[in-house]
């Protein structure tokens, strides 16, 4: 939690993403989804920010948003208050700042490409000499854990899982980027091994004044990790704020549910009941209004008719719900301004 | 519920007459260029209406322990040895036809993808009212009111509209109703349960761990649950044990093996989670190295090279289970 300048190091400002699913009769536009609708965030200098929601949610798209790997259909980015892709900062050296580590750590790696090699890929390309960038490889080699006299020269199928998640975070680092984005990123290694990588991406972050958008879908891994987090739904911001407030006293019914459906770990006094029933809709079609009306037990006529707007509830902690937000119509609904 | 009062042996269910029996069972894939040994002698025991959670990380071998049960390796590149008993009837000496009775309607088993379970020609009710009638002489009438019945009971909204459904136009969490509704079309006694609920959301997956819950108890169902997730295993299994590299190295109720591991992989496991927030400067407890290469495992302890406790004397042999308590067997020379 070192929180050392106001502004913040990346603003997203009403980013959104429409995909076509398919083009009506005669090339006229058809049906979208609507996969990132109008999000908004900051992340500051030297803070995890994580990013929780369920499938389809559009978290993984917010975060291919924010790396560039999609065009946005509409929205800004600007780090450290430049606009990304504007002379002041062209995306070159945009891309530089910013890597991402994925969950499939097989897919992400060029199996023809020595691990050495891989590292040492992205600098030559940003104009680094090749003896500088392979120095630079095998020091982060070392960095992740893994013996550059034993693995510099393998191929990824020879090394395992978490092996090859190591090897892909050394190669994000090789650009020397301020911010880390986490897609998943430990989701596909086993328990004992995804301490071991959770650990080692705490101690990178503290050693190279790094800061980490951290996405997943294991609550408990996201509370471990994050300084704030937020929780998305159908392509929305449904609440965002300090990590304790997200988990421990969250105001939007959405993040309660989601809370109250981390498994027990109590023999004693496993879960009874299921906080919300359902699957989430599908997106292509989304509900009116607020967006969760369909699976939430306080919805009342004013949700399905309007999108309630992110309303600030407390120190960096806002929700996007009628119920918490003054003047709404909701029965609930604070009697004025907090 | 658990007779506590019964003295038993190893693994085995207190107060239930025993549904399922494994004995010493090995399992060797002969495709590849090495063996590989994935189950090691692993000895089960499981009672009438009784819910074990068979616990482990990814090549384990505890879905391929379930996998034995329904006889689903494929013949030619694998060797399995020992016994396996289903109510008292050895399954490796069936005949094909023989084995085509039993699952289905005494075993039966439920996946991680439904998709590889639903035929994505048929809908949902034909593939049930199929199923039934495979095993029954009833009408397919008779057999499409069981199916009507059966969606009811997995809580499918709009049930018999979706009789009608193909899996496709279904959501993720009902197809994994739907899947449920099929394995259970014929009232088998015992469920294999494969990693059902890994690939579903948060918010689903309570709801289906609570529904097996149900159905368990008013349907009396014996059930192997295998997970990678300690939590599902609490929520759904009155007893657990836990597999490494091949072997069952701890096992015990729920509640002795959660509150007082025993065996240091065990311990380990249940350090890496479950700590709620980061006082900054803390770390997450975890299990150095990786996981062992089944086509060479050590002679002794397969967990000795990753484990902070280990002296010369784990790498002779394999550690025999030794009783820690009532009913907590633990395959580690140091505990007991």
């Amino acid at each position: 939690m070192t929180e050392t300048s106001n502004r913040p190091l990346l603003e997203v400002v009403g980013l959104e993403k429409l995909f076509p699913i398919k083009s009506g009769l005669l090339g006229r536009p058809g049906a979208v989804v609507r996969a990132v609708d109008g999000v908004s965030f900051e992340l500051r200098e030297g803070e995890t920010l994580g990013i929780v929601g369920e499938s389809g949610c559009g978290k993984s798209t917010t975060a291919r948003l924010v790396m560039h790997l999609i065009e946005p259909t509409a929205g800004a980015i600007r780090l450290e208050g430049r606009v990304v892709g504007s002379p002041e900062l062209p995306l070159r050296s945009y891309l530089a700042k910013v890597q991402m580590v994925f969950q499939d750590s097989y897919a992400s790696l060029n199996p023809r490409m020595t691990v050495e090699d891989s590292i040492a890929f992205g600098p030559t390309v940003h104009g680094i000499s090749k003896p500088d960038a392979v120095r630079r490889a095998r020091a982060l080699l070392d960095r992740v854990g893994l013996e550059p006299r034993r693995f510099a020269g393998r191929y990824p199928h020879e090394l395992s899982g978490g092996q090859r998640q190591r090897i892909n975070i050394a190669r994000a680092l090789a650009l020397q980027p301020r911010i880390l984005i986490l897609d998943e990123s430990v989701s596909a290694l086993d328990k004992s091994v995804e301490a071991q990588v959770l650990n080692l991406l705490l101690d990178l972050k503290a050693e190279f004044g790094l800061s980490f958008i951290f996405i997943s879908h294991d609550l408990e891994v996201v509370r471990f990790m994050s300084t704030r987090v937020l929780v998305m739904y159908l392509g929305r911001v449904a609440e965002i704020g300090p990590t304790e407030a997200i988990y421990a006293g969250s105001r939007h019914p959405y993040t309660s549910a989601l809370m109250g459906s981390i498994l027990s770990m109590d023999p004693d006094h496993p879960t009874s009941e299921a906080p919300i029933s359902g699957d989430p809709p599908n997106p292509i079609d989304p509900p009116s209004g607020c967006r969760f009306h369909t699976r939430c037990t306080l919805a009342e006529p004013v949700c399905s008719a309007t999108a309630p707007p992110l309303h600030v509830v407390g120190g960096g902690h806002a929700a996007a719900c009628h119920a918490a937000t003054p003047g709404s119509g909701h029965s609930r609904s604070p009697g004025r301004a907090a | 519920m658990i007779d506590s009062s019964a003295a038993v042996p190893a693994a085995s269910a207190a107060g239930h007459r025993a549904v399922l029996e494994i004995e010493n069972l090995r399992v060797t894939f002969t495709g590849g260029a090495k063996p590989v040994r994935a189950v090691d002698g692993v000895d089960l025991t499981l009672g009438a209406g009784e819910v074990i959670a068979l616990l482990g990380e990814s090549g384990s071998g505890k879905s391929v322990t379930l996998r034995s049960i329904l006889g689903l390796h494929p013949p030619r590149k694998s060797r399995i040895e020992g016994h396996i008993r289903v109510e008292g009837r050895d399954v490796m000496k069936l005949t094909p036809s023989q084995f085509a009775d039993l699952r289905g309607k005494t075993v039966s088993m439920i996946f991680q993808e439904p998709m590889l379970v639903l035929d994505p020609v048929y809908t949902v009710g034909a593939q049930i009212v199929e199923t039934i009638c495979r095993h029954e002489p009833v009408s397919r009438a008779e057999a499409r009111a069981r199916a009507l019945e059966l969606f009811e009971r997995v809580r499918i909204p709009s049930p018999s509209r979706r009789l009608d459904a193909y899996p496709h136009e279904m959501s993720g969490g009902m197809r994994q109703r739907a899947m449920i509704a099929l394995a259970l079309a014929c009232k088998p006694r015992i469920l294999l349960a494969d990693e059902p609920t890994t690939a579903l959301d948060a918010t689903v997956q309570i709801q289906i761990l609570l529904l097996l819950r149900e159905l368990q108890r008013e349907l009396g169902l014996a059930i192997v649950f295998v997970t990678h997730d300690i939590g599902v295993a609490v929520e759904v299994a009155e007893r657990i044990a836990v597999m490494y590299a091949g072997r069952i190295v701890e096992t015990g109720t729920v509640r002795d093996v959660i509150r007082t591991p025993r065996h240091p992989y065990t311990i380990g496991l249940l350090s890496t989670r479950g700590h709620g927030g980061r006082i900054d400067g803390h770390r997450l407890p975890s299990i150095p190295g990786s996981p062992p290469d089944l086509s060479d495992l050590p002679p002794g302890c397969a967990f000795a090279p990753r484990c902070t406790q280990a002296i010369a004397e784990c790498a002779h042999a394999a550690p025999e289970p030794r009783n820690v308590g009532r009913d907590q067997w633990v395959r580690c020379i140091q505990a007991g």
